[in-house]
């Protein structure tokens, strides 16, 4: 059921209407049933794999949780009497050790069932491709959302894992916690511990929480359907034709897909943020301007930011601290030179965290070359960081202009558009021959003489989407200078309301749906 | 202002919020669906039927080569026979069938002639034909049944319903037109009848493809007993004909089934391709677009004849007396001669119909 569907929008005001007319102990329970059918409407195999890794993580943190406090207790009553302190010692090593054992077997199923179904073929390709073999693809179903929720599971299992949360008992609210309908499409990937108390609470209808849930889907809606997808054509049939798009045309690709891309997951996250809060939920913001970033770190601390969290808390961390890479680090010092051990395991973790980021957007190497690029310039960055702080400090007047600033979130703005051309063209040679034409083919003449006309985009289309890019681009300067613009607007009924009725009108009419248009799927929901 | 006053606020902001969008949506569907004023005029076919203000005896559904090849006019000048025809572009049985629902809803007719070319289509078809026919329908469960009964895969009902959702991508084309018929409709037709007034002749029959199959679909056949069903429950009687259009072909294998069918269910089949030179269809001056469709040339001696049939076989009355109807035939008499004239200048003028076409010159 695409977001964007009919389908979708009437399967939510029945919801809407339901969860609030029935017993409010029941609410989540109908939520469960919802998250059901919105995802049997995807297949039910899916419904099977995901059925299987709520079992998992439900055993798993529930013998995990048992064997926690079966050694508390035996510790506590124990206290004083019998046992020496080194055979307590080796009893709860014993007990963690257990603890481990189902901890590991958890991981390997829940992401075993992400690698097999999302990496086989990637697999079976390189294996084909290195040993001239001819291992034939295999036809996998593919999950609605399984790297989302199979990364917010796992996280649920660490967390357990790592005693940050308890273990939930009832098998009912951990399905409801990993198939929340909202998240399932593009995240955010929230955590056990942030989710469970408002997932699982009573919500009585608040008039201001439901407004602003709805306004916030309408603004999705706008953004998706009015920009988005009307840029979708121009992209695709730039990215489509490397061939003959070359020069002008890839810069303005790579400008217009950051623009679509943009207005597609923040939009999907908008509907997904403002359909929890309709329904009382409080899911966490996803994206803080990332365009307004002015160096690499500071655009990944914005842009999907769940994501981000949940590798720098879950690999970048336990891997930076990792017992094997303090001790390479340790020997590094030693042999190579105190700076570079120091640095060695902040850099191995870099590297492993955007090479598996990069894996987990897709099954494919320009996916893991645009990882590991990232890294590159993240660690670019680091590296001449006391160069930087040297130039700031040496000119405070000119770094602390707003030309300077300009130039500085221009710069980490066109570096990620150079970097996501690899995800335009989903292949690394056809990116880097592309991306190379901008330095040697210069067409802009030919561009701007009809060409763009061409694209399956007419100029009206072309000034639609630019005054939404616009629109978007104002709101994020009130939300940057003001916070909230709802909250703004709240205190202003009417010009609230009439805010929202030309929004309304402008998604109606000039947004990118029905016959005629492909239905399409959020970017991010292929990752 | 205070926290409850600014809530009231808010709801009577909502409110009038809800009843201007409905009211925008409402009144930007209205501009925006197409208008068929000009060019292709078939879409706008279907709503005229609901501004007759008098009943008819004769009713015809089924696609162009009803609405082309008869002219209620001639049979009314002939005969005194009442009669409409609720035809669109490519209509399909199903559709002909919920029209005919309405139609004995608002009145009696005595006769229903179904053209059966349209039953070697079983399946929806297209999205373009479908709206022709259902757009211009009023609200009701015959609208209702006939959307779901005809909508193509990537078609859903709501956008039928609230036609804006389907053509607010119409806003970068409108034209004066779109904003002039907003809230009105010219005619287009005279009793149903779309007129032409220009010649194409026939110059070669294209061969008919051989068909993998010839057989008639169920969907075709269930609703063929079921417009049977719906006349004889209204005291009507059906006639089945075969229009003399001669392309696209229409196959003894199909003609045979119809003929099986009729036979066996107690019905009317008249295959007027068998007689056409009877009704004296000349193809290099009856047709205006190659043996496809009659002009009015061809229409009126087709009409004549039929409405012989129908006074004579079927009893149809001649309501020639009656001055209601008289009055009201008499303005579609004149409408349908003023019709004539202007086509025959533009004829004269242009060489080919530029007002009624695409404004493709021959």
């Amino acid at each position: 059921m695409l977001f964007t569907s009919y389908g979708f929008i009437a399967f939510l005001a029945v919801l809407f209407v339901l969860y609030y007319l029935i017993p409010k102990r029941f609410q989540w329970l109908l939520l469960l049933a919802a998250d059901i059918v919105f995802y049997a409407c995807a297949g039910w195999k899916g419904l099977c794999f995901m059925a299987a890794t709520v079992v998992v993580s439900w055993a798993a943190t529930n013998l995990m949780g048992a064997s926690l406090a079966k050694q508390k207790s035996f510790l506590k009553s124990d206290e004083g009497k019998t046992l020496e302190r080194a055979e307590r010692k080796a009893y709860k090593k014993q007990c963690e050790k257990h603890r481990k054992v189902i901890f590991v077997l958890a991981l390997v199923a829940d992401l075993g069932i992400l690698a097999a179904l999302k990496y086989t073929n990637f697999l079976i390709t390189n294996v084909n491709a290195l040993f001239s073999a001819d291992i034939a693809a295999v036809d996998w179903v593919l999950p609605l959302g399984i790297s989302f929720y199979t990364f917010q599971t796992v996280s649920y299992v660490i967390d357990v894992y790592w005693e940050k949360v308890e273990p939930e008992k009832n098998i009912l609210r951990v399905a409801l916690f990993t198939s929340f309908f909202p998240l399932l499409i593009q995240g955010p990937i929230s955590r056990f511990g942030d989710l469970k108390d408002t997932l699982f609470a009573e919500h009585k209808a608040d008039f201001k929480q439901i407004s602003f849930g709805l306004q916030r889907i309408l603004w999705g809606y706008f953004k998706k359907l009015v920009i988005a997808d009307r840029l979708l054509a121009a992209v695709t049939a730039l990215c489509g034709d490397p061939l003959t798009y070359t020069g002008a045309y890839v810069f303005i690709g790579a400008v217009l897909y950051a623009a679509e891309l943009y207005a597609d997951f923040t939009g999907g996250i908008d509907i997904t943020i403002g359909v929890a809060q309709v329904l009382g939920i409080k899911v966490k913001e996803n994206f803080i301007r990332p365009y307004f970033s002015r160096n690499i770190a500071e655009y990944w601390r914005r842009w999907h930011i769940s994501m981000g969290t949940w590798f720098k808390d879950y690999i970048f961390y336990p891997l930076s601290v990792a017992p094997w890479l303090l001790k390479l680090s340790k020997s590094a010092r030693k042999k190579i030179s105190d700076g570079f051990g120091r640095k060695l395991s902040v850099y191995v973790s870099t590297i492993v965290t955007w090479f598996l980021t990069g894996l987990w957007h897709g099954a494919a190497w320009n996916f893991v070359v645009w990882g590991l690029l990232n890294a590159f310039f993240i660690l670019l960055a680091e590296e001449f960081k006391p160069v930087s702080q040297r130039f700031r400090a040496k000119h405070e007047r000119l770094v602390s202009g707003f030309g300077y600033r300009v130039f500085e979130t221009l710069r980490t703005f066109l570096l990620m558009c150079s970097l996501r051309v690899l995800d335009c063209y989903r292949d690394v040679a056809v990116s880097f021959r592309a991306l190379g034409t901008v330095f040697t083919d210069f067409n802009w003449g030919e561009v701007f003489s009809g060409a763009l006309l061409q694209l399956g985009l007419t100029s009206a289309d072309y000034l639609i989407a630019a005054v939404g890019v616009v629109i978007m681009f104002a709101v994020s300067c009130i939300q940057e200078k003001h916070g909230s613009v709802r909250e703004v607007l709240w205190e202003k009924p009417v010009l609230c309301y009439a805010v929202f009725f030309v929004l309304a009108v402008a998604v109606l009419t000039f947004g990118a749906y029905g016959v005629g248009y492909d239905a399409t799927q959020f970017i991010y929901n292929q990752f | 202002m205070s926290k409850k006053s600014n809530k009231k606020l808010h709801i009577i902001c909502l409110a009038v919020f809800t009843v201007l969008l409905c009211a925008a949506v409402w009144l930007l569907g209205r501009i925006t669906e197409p208008k068929y004023m000009s060019g292709v005029l078939e879409g706008a076919m279907t709503q005229e039927y609901y501004n007759e203000e008098n009943s008819h005896d004769v009713i015809f559904v089924g696609d162009c080569e009803v609405y082309e090849n008869f002219s209620p006019v001639t049979m009314w000048e002939e005969h005194g026979i009442t009669s409409y025809i609720r035809g669109s572009a490519q209509q399909l049985i199903w559709q002909s069938y919920y029209l005919l629902e309405e139609v004995f809803e608002r009145e009696s007719p005595k006769v229903v002639v179904y053209n059966v070319q349209s039953m070697k289509y079983d399946a929806p078809q297209s999205e373009a034909y479908n709206r022709m026919t259902l757009d211009g329908m009023p609200l009701s469960k015959h609208k209702l049944d006939a959307i779901k009964a005809s909508m193509t895969e990537n078609e859903d009902m709501i956008s039928y319903l609230i036609p804006f959702l389907r053509y607010h991508s119409r806003w970068s084309e409108l034209t004066d037109e779109d904003f002039e018929y907003a809230f009105r409709r010219d005619s287009v037709t005279i009793a149903g009848y779309l007129m032409r007034a220009d010649v194409e002749p026939m110059t070669k029959l294209p061969t008919a493809p051989v068909l993998d199959d010839y057989t008639i679909g169920d969907t075709c056949w269930e609703y063929l007993d079921k417009m049977q069903k719906l006349c004889d429950a209204n005291g009507a009687t059906l006639i089945l004909i075969k229009s003399p259009s001669l392309w696209p072909h229409w196959y003894d294998q199909w003609d045979e089934q119809i003929s099986d069918y009729a036979a066996e269910h107690g019905l009317d089949y008249i295959n007027l391709l068998d007689v056409s030179d009877d009704i004296g269809i000349d193809m290099q001056t009856d047709t205006y677009d190659a043996g496809l469709h009659l002009n009015i040339y061809g229409a009126e001696k087709l009409s004549r004849y039929f409405a012989d049939i129908l006074a004579g076989r079927y009893g149809v009355p001649d309501r020639s007396e009656d001055e209601t109807i008289a009055a009201d035939w008499e303005n579609k008499c004149n409408a349908y001669y003023e019709l004539l004239a202007a086509q025959n200048a533009e004829l004269e003028e242009y060489g080919y119909l530029k007002s009624w076409t695409l404004g493709d010159e021959k």
